[in-house]
């Protein structure tokens, strides 16, 4: 069959891993997006910059306390969750009485600054991160570095932990009627204000997360998010603003997606996302797994 | 003559620049079942809004079990046991039945089991793992009455719980208030049937413009039937 295509199986499984690697950040990236604009309403546009602070938070961490790989998958999410934490007590929650373009412009300025600050002090060239867990496999009709295989059953641990959290625990139910009738859930007697905090601090815990996650595999680099991030409101679009599964669905499928066209048709391979969000924008403006408000 | 539960006095409210409520004095007393009534308009569903901390602007004050409410968010108040059951009913359509059920919080002890709120509406506990929004209206009214039972609250405060129901149905949520008064608790009930209300309070607050105009006991409804109809325009 691969001979009648005329690719290398190799070149197709590669690129394939490949797929699956990118969809695994579209879609941890996409879930803190869709959680936090389910709660806030609030397009957190920092989110790039979050998740370059978690692979900064673990490359530092290593650097200054030779803190190892597997305690900054804790630690750094913490503490950029922490910082997250400040950002919205400070200033995300001044806004949300405003038009959704205020977020934009508020959250958009601050990935602006951070990125800006993290450059100013690190420069723009990446520092490498070491592989915690070096080595592969050869399964025969391609080679699988184990880190990466660790970072797809990673991502899928994370995303399906995320979805268990709001889907089916009592802390979700009240997030999820948060997201449907603030007042009332007030009204019972719920902080909701404490509970919008919480979760922004967790969904940038989750960009912060897919950071360190990244930082092996990438540069670790003040930049890091700006592209990633582009893609990933891609990915929130397709998939349907605010829907949990849809992030995640459509996180691994655009991966694959984008990894098969690097096969077939690579020059392609930058725009097909957008192209498939051009279309389902035009079939269901809603998204994927959205519902029309 | 039992004390005090609420006392509200010169309640002004706002909803943003609109000026609704124009001093407001009521009280209820513990055990008690009271009404609101009055036309479309007349600042009812305002009142429990405002006790329930849940409006822009309000003035005034709101006392609570001799505690003064009017300064609070609605989280603490809810937390010092009145609990809200609002017109429109506030399903939540995320949450299936059971979610939707025990979504309130305790706040004090003495509420209701969940098997005692299934008891009283058995119909719940068949559709327990249905969508919240996907029952009848009948059904959606008893879990928003329901999911209210469990938190130990003492006052209710429920808008229009019959509100386009069958008949059938509303003589069911009238005996379901009837046997919540019998268990001891406070009930403000807002209500456009007037007499629906007039089978289970034993007073009438009559509310209009923004004030309370009237207070009729239910003993002397029949000789005031010719004034409360022209209160009410029926």
């Amino acid at each position: 069959m691969f001979e009648l295509l005329g690719i290398a199986p190799q070149a197709l499984f590669g690129q394939l891993l490949l797929g699956l690697i990118n969809g695994a950040f579209y879609a941890m990236l996409s879930l803190g997006l869709a959680v936090i604009f389910g709660m806030l309403n609030v397009i957190n546009f920092t989110h790039g910059a979050q998740y370059m602070m978690g692979a900064f938070a673990a490359w530092l961490l290593l650097g200054l306390l030779d803190v190892p790989f597997w305690a900054s998958l804790v630690i750094a999410p913490i503490i950029v969750g922490l910082f997250g934490i400040v950002i919205e007590k400070l200033l995300l929650k001044r806004i949300y009485h405003l038009d959704h373009l205020y977020g934009f412009l508020l959250t958009f300025g601050l990935a602006l600054v951070i990125e800006g600050l993290f450059q100013w002090k690190w420069g723009s060239s990446g520092a490498p991160y070491p592989n915690p867990i070096p080595g592969g496999t050869n399964l025969g009709f391609m080679f699988l570095p184990t880190y990466r295989g660790f970072v797809v059953v990673a991502a899928l641990v994370i995303c399906l932990a995320t979805w268990y959290g709001i889907e089916r625990t009592k802390l979700g139910a009240y997030l999820r009627a948060a997201t449907e009738n603030p007042t009332l859930v007030r009204a019972f007697g719920i902080n909701v204000p404490r509970l919008i905090t919480l979760t922004y601090g967790l969904g940038v815990a989750l960009a912060a997360l897919a950071g360190v996650l990244a930082a092996p595999i990438q540069q670790v680099s003040a930049l890091m998010g700006v592209n990633l991030v582009l893609v990933v409101f891609a990915v929130v679009v397709i998939g349907g603003m605010g829907s949990i599964m849809g992030s995640i669905v459509t996180g691994f499928g655009l991966g694959l997606i984008e990894g098969l066209t690097k096969v077939f048709y690579p020059p392609a391979s930058n725009t097909v996302i957008f192209v498939v969000m051009a279309l389902v924008l035009l079939i269901k403006p809603a998204g994927l797994f959205g519902q029309t408000k | 003559m039992a004390e005090t539960l609420l006392k509200v006095a010169g309640l002004q409210a706002w909803y943003g620049e609109s000026h609704i409520l124009h001093g407001v004095d009521f009280e209820i007393r513990r055990g008690e079942l009271v009404t609101l009534l009055g036309r479309n308009g007349a600042g009812k569903t305002t009142t429990l809004r405002s006790i329930m901390g849940i409006l822009g602007k309000r003035t005034g004050s709101i006392a609570f079990d001799g505690k003064e409410t009017i300064g609070l968010p609605s989280d603490l108040i809810a937390r010092l046991g009145i609990a809200y059951c609002p017109e429109e009913r506030g399903i939540f359509s995320s949450l299936n039945v059971d979610e939707n059920l025990r979504l309130p919080p305790v706040v004090k002890p003495g509420g209701l089991s969940i098997e005692e709120i299934y008891k009283l509406f058995p119909n719940l506990l068949e559709r327990r793992t249905s969508q919240g929004t996907k029952l009848s209206g009948g059904e959606q009214q008893m879990l928003a009455i329901g999911r209210i039972l469990r938190t130990g609250a003492n006052l209710l405060l429920l808008d229009e719980p019959t509100e386009g129901l069958a008949p059938v149905i509303v003589q069911r949520i009238g005996e379901i208030i009837r046997q919540l008064k019998s268990r001891g608790f406070t009930i403000l009930l807002v209500e456009q049937n007037f007499h629906f209300a007039a089978t289970v309070a034993d007073r009438h607050y009559v509310m209009e413009d923004g004030r309370v105009i009237d207070t009729v006991a239910s003993s002397d409804v029949q000789q005031s039937i010719g004034k409360l109809q022209s209160y009410l325009g029926v």
